[in-house]
């Protein structure tokens, strides 16, 4: 098992610089000039230019450019925005936040997705299978802003129950809404995702071995069904977490929340390499992370899974 | 993040109804100012209000921010030896005790005494002189150089990149760091000396490039721009980067506009957000709104007596890439104006909100005389049909732009009027942003008509003509040359009195008209909202918030 994990956690670090390197580049390839638009309406005088190139090292070719921005990096410095901003507080300024909201979009999947999904799995057809299936469906066909603007709407602006927008302490009671407009995509796959476990579980060998052992139906369930049927959504869980940060931009746009999807949202608008790299190499972390995390869960799960 | 097109246009015909049917209420019109009112004397000493902003695309150096999101800061921050009515626009002396012109190339500026920075040293001449020397210095790379280009010894100090920023030869280090042009007489008066004369210099120094600088700047700068120390109303508190950034009322202030409300928070925020924000009353205030409520004219029943249309110094116009062999025959372009009719377009798509235009500035520049385009700008079918049939063009004619921020609709009313007038086929040809034109338009590969505008930096007719008119100005991006024309314009800016100088810029209008390398269409006032706790709510001609008046309730 230890071993397992340090050979995981080596194998972050290849997945690290690739990844970063190919988000760098990427940055660096989309056409446009950094300089469009910084000085309003009209072209930036040749002297101003010069002097923010050879600031911001923009001359190099972009494999020097990476490895001066990764040096600087290593030391814990995120560098700085075009304002001289440090791009290390934006960060910790927005991480929490997205967080915050992240937390309570899988909160709300994982409670009532997973809930829904157990109830129709284990009743098989029906009034409520019928109506979590419609309903899921369409929470899929609908996408994210248009849920948005139809809550801020309804809630915000009629029924004047919420305000419309999150301040910027961001605090939780405020996030609930937008971490609910966030998480409802997801929480119908999670739903549709346990159901179907479920009911493919339900006719499984083992299934039948409890249930002629004459153990009690809360233990089948409980214990031998939920447990078996838990993987998919785990990973399917896991993996919506770094979605869920990094993914939130309509979200956080919609709500004028200040988080890391507005961030990446302006660095790559105003061509700001350092600021959407800086995030991507945190989500990336995130995702490694989390994922190896959910890969020690299967064997917590499933003991036929070993880390040998 | 931003709102998809088919939103809006399906608001359009939802709200149009709702203007058709609230239209039998009668004009609303005439009635008291909206948003007026005293304020709460005690409120505003407690309530911190909340402005729209954007992130300042660089530190608050006032001689480096050229972008509205710095601008605003960087005007609340600072004052110089001018300012600007908020009202009028007319240029009034504020930390200048007397700026007169002593030659006719020279200027004597007597400062007040007892001004402080927020630090509390005492703003002095020198401050000026350092301020104005560093920005003109070209190796600090500062966007606002050019400003000081009339000053004597300016080319001393600045030194032309050899071969454009992208080659890698570096430009010179210049032979000066000071222009000798700026003499210190004591601590309270220094003079100003140009190569030619310049007599309209007096009222472009209320702009952000011309504010003092503590010592404390040239001390360190690195730390000063971690907490910026000016002059103005409102001393930096502190800011949260992309996200928002306070400032507070500076007791100690000596000018007359004195604000009335203790803190300010500009909230740098996506638009639609800000929007929905200021009608639930969680913002306070936005200066512009954005497209969606703009777009049949949403804001009027979403925000009934707070939010107003106000004039601001910026004009709408189209125009033409005369380096495109295509578009150098001048009857086309004559053509093309006397095609659209100004009247019916701005009727039907602003409602009447915005005014068509008869020359290349607008009114709310002191001294600006109108009409100078004169026959160009009128609609006359008749006469571009001569114009066009003589400039033999075929093919259709294009016009380009980001289609968001409501530009769709305008344009295609003016194309419809250019194919109705005209019968040549006339069609709109939208780039999904702004940036993507602004590339086309800067590498000068722009083949089609453009939307073009222009916000003036400061209430001086020469700041519409000068910078996109002249060869080789800051912003001419479409390649226009004339040498009458830029001869005129230096006869203007060498004008020994502001007069002569307003009727040679007048005159230099007239020339520009005669040639149309771009359309006047409209002025293009900013509709801005804001909660209901504000009152006295009043926006500036450079489209800011004027905070020395704002009150809360």
């Amino acid at each position: 098992m230890g071993r397992y994990v340090l050979r995981r956690l080596l194998q972050l670090i290849p997945v690290f610089v690739g990844t970063t390197f190919l988000i760098y580049f990427l940055v660096w390839a989309v056409p446009g000039d950094p300089f469009t638009g910084m000085c309003g309406e009209r072209p930036c005088p040749p002297q101003f230019v010069a002097a923010m190139t050879d600031k911001y090292n923009l001359d190099d070719n972009v494999v020097v450019q990476y490895l001066k921005y990764m040096g600087t990096l290593l030391t814990g410095d995120f560098g700085q925005t075009y304002a001289e901003q440090p791009i290390g507080d934006m960060i910790a300024n927005a991480a929490p936040v997205s967080v915050r909201l992240a937390v309570i979009a899988v909160i709300i999947e994982a409670v009532i997705g997973v809930t829904a999904g157990i109830l129709t799995g284990l009743r098989g057809r029906g009034f409520l299978d019928n109506l979590v299936l419609v309903s899921t469906l369409f929470l899929i066909a609908i996408p994210t802003f248009v849920t948005g603007f139809v809550i801020q709407i309804v809630l915000g602006f009629q029924l004047e129950i919420l305000t419309p927008t999150v301040s910027t302490e961001a605090k939780w009671s405020e996030l609930i809404i937008p971490g609910f407009v966030l998480g409802s995509l997801s929480m119908a796959y999670v739903s549709r995702l346990t159901r179907a476990s479920i009911s493919e579980n339900r006719r499984a060998d083992f299934m039948r071995t409890a249930l002629a052992k004459g153990q009690p139906k809360s233990r089948i369930v409980g214990v031998h069904l939920l447990r078996n049927s838990a993987i998919p959504v785990i990973t399917f869980l896991g993996t919506d977490i770094g979605n869920l940060m990094g993914g939130a931009i309509v979200t956080e746009g919609i709500f004028g929340i200040h988080g890391i999807g507005k961030l990446i949202f302006d660095g790559i608008n105003d061509k700001q390499g350092a600021i959407v790299t800086g995030v991507v190499v945190l989500l990336v972390l995130v995702f490694l992370l989390v994922n190896l995390i959910i890969d020690l869960m299967y064997a917590v799960l499933d003991p036929r899974i070993r880390y040998d | 993040m931003r709102r998809p097109r088919w939103l809006a246009a399906g608001v359009i015909p939802l709200t149009a109804a709702l203007a058709i049917t609230s239209c039998s209420s009668g004009d609303e019109g005439g009635g008291e100012e909206p948003g007026a009112g005293a304020g709460d004397p005690a409120k505003n000493e407690s309530v911190e209000i909340t402005v729209f902003g954007s992130e300042p695309s660089r530190p608050l150096v006032p001689g480096d921010t050229s972008e509205t999101g710095g601008g605003k800061i960087v005007d609340a921050l600072f004052t110089g030896l001018m300012d600007y009515d908020p009202v009028s626009g007319e240029a009034r002396e504020a930390h200048a005790e007397s700026f007169e012109l002593t030659s006719p190339t020279e200027y004597t500026v007597k400062l007040k005494k007892g001004w402080t920075f927020h630090d509390g040293t005492e703003v002095k001449a020198h401050n000026y002189i350092d301020a104005w020397n560093y920005t003109a210095y070209s190796p600090n790379g500062q966007q606002h150089a050019s400003f000081m280009t009339q000053i004597k010894g300016f080319a001393d100090v600045h030194t032309p990149d050899p071969d454009g920023p992208d080659a890698p030869q570096q430009p010179a280090t210049p032979k000066a760091k000071e222009m000798s042009g700026l003499v210190e007489v004591n601590d309270y008066e220094f003079k100003i000396q140009f190569t030619e004369p310049h007599a309209i210099f007096k009222v472009k120094t209320g702009y952000a490039a011309f504010m003092p600088m503590p010592d404390s700047f040239f001390a360190d700068p690195e730390t000063w721009k971690k907490t910026p120390v000016g002059n103005g109303a409102f001393k930096y508190v502190a800011r949260v980067p992309d996200q928002e950034l306070q400032i507070e009322r500076f007791d100690e202030y000596e000018g007359a506009d004195k604000p009335k409300i203790k803190k300010v928070k500009f909230v740098f925020t996506d638009a639609d957000a800000a929007y929905a924000a200021v009608k639930g009353n969680q913002l306070d205030f936005m200066d512009t709104a954005p497209p969606q409520a703009i777009a049949g004219n949403v804001w009027e029943t979403d925000l009934p007596g707070r939010a107003k249309a106000y004039p601001v110094m910026a004009v709408q116009t189209m125009s033409f890439p005369v380096y495109d062999p295509k578009y150098q025959n001048v009857d086309f372009r004559h053509a093309v104006s006397m095609a659209i009719d100004r009247e019916a377009v701005t009727k039907t798509i602003f409602e009447g909100n915005r005014e068509p235009l008869s020359g290349y500035g607008m009114d709310l520049v002191p001294g600006y005389e109108d009409g100078a385009c004169g026959k160009w700008c009128e609609f006359n079918p008749d006469e571009a049909k001569k114009l066009f049939a003589k400039s033999g063009w075929t093919g259709p004619i294009q016009i380009t732009s980001n289609a968001d921020n409501g530009h769709k609709e305008w344009i295609e009313a003016v194309c419809g009027s250019i194919q109705e007038t005209l019968g040549v086929e006339c069609t709109f040809e939208p780039v999904p942003q702004f940036s993507q034109v602004r590339q086309a338009i800067e590498a000068r590969e722009m083949d089609q008509l453009y939307r073009s505008g222009w916000l003036a930096d400061y209430p001086l007719i020469e700041n519409f003509l000068n910078p996109i008119y002249r060869t080789g100005g800051s912003s001419n991006d479409n390649g226009y040359s004339n040498p009458e024309v830029d001869a005129k314009l230096a006869a203007a800016d060498k004008a020994e009195t502001e007069e002569e100088a307003y009727q040679l810029y007048h005159e230099a209008e007239e020339l520009i008209a005669e040639d149309m390398p771009a359309v006047p269409l409209w002025n293009t006032p900013s509709i801005s909202c804001w909660s209901e706790r504000l009152t006295n709510v009043r926006l500036t001609p450079k489209r800011e918030l004027d905070l020395s008046y704002v009150e809360v309730k």
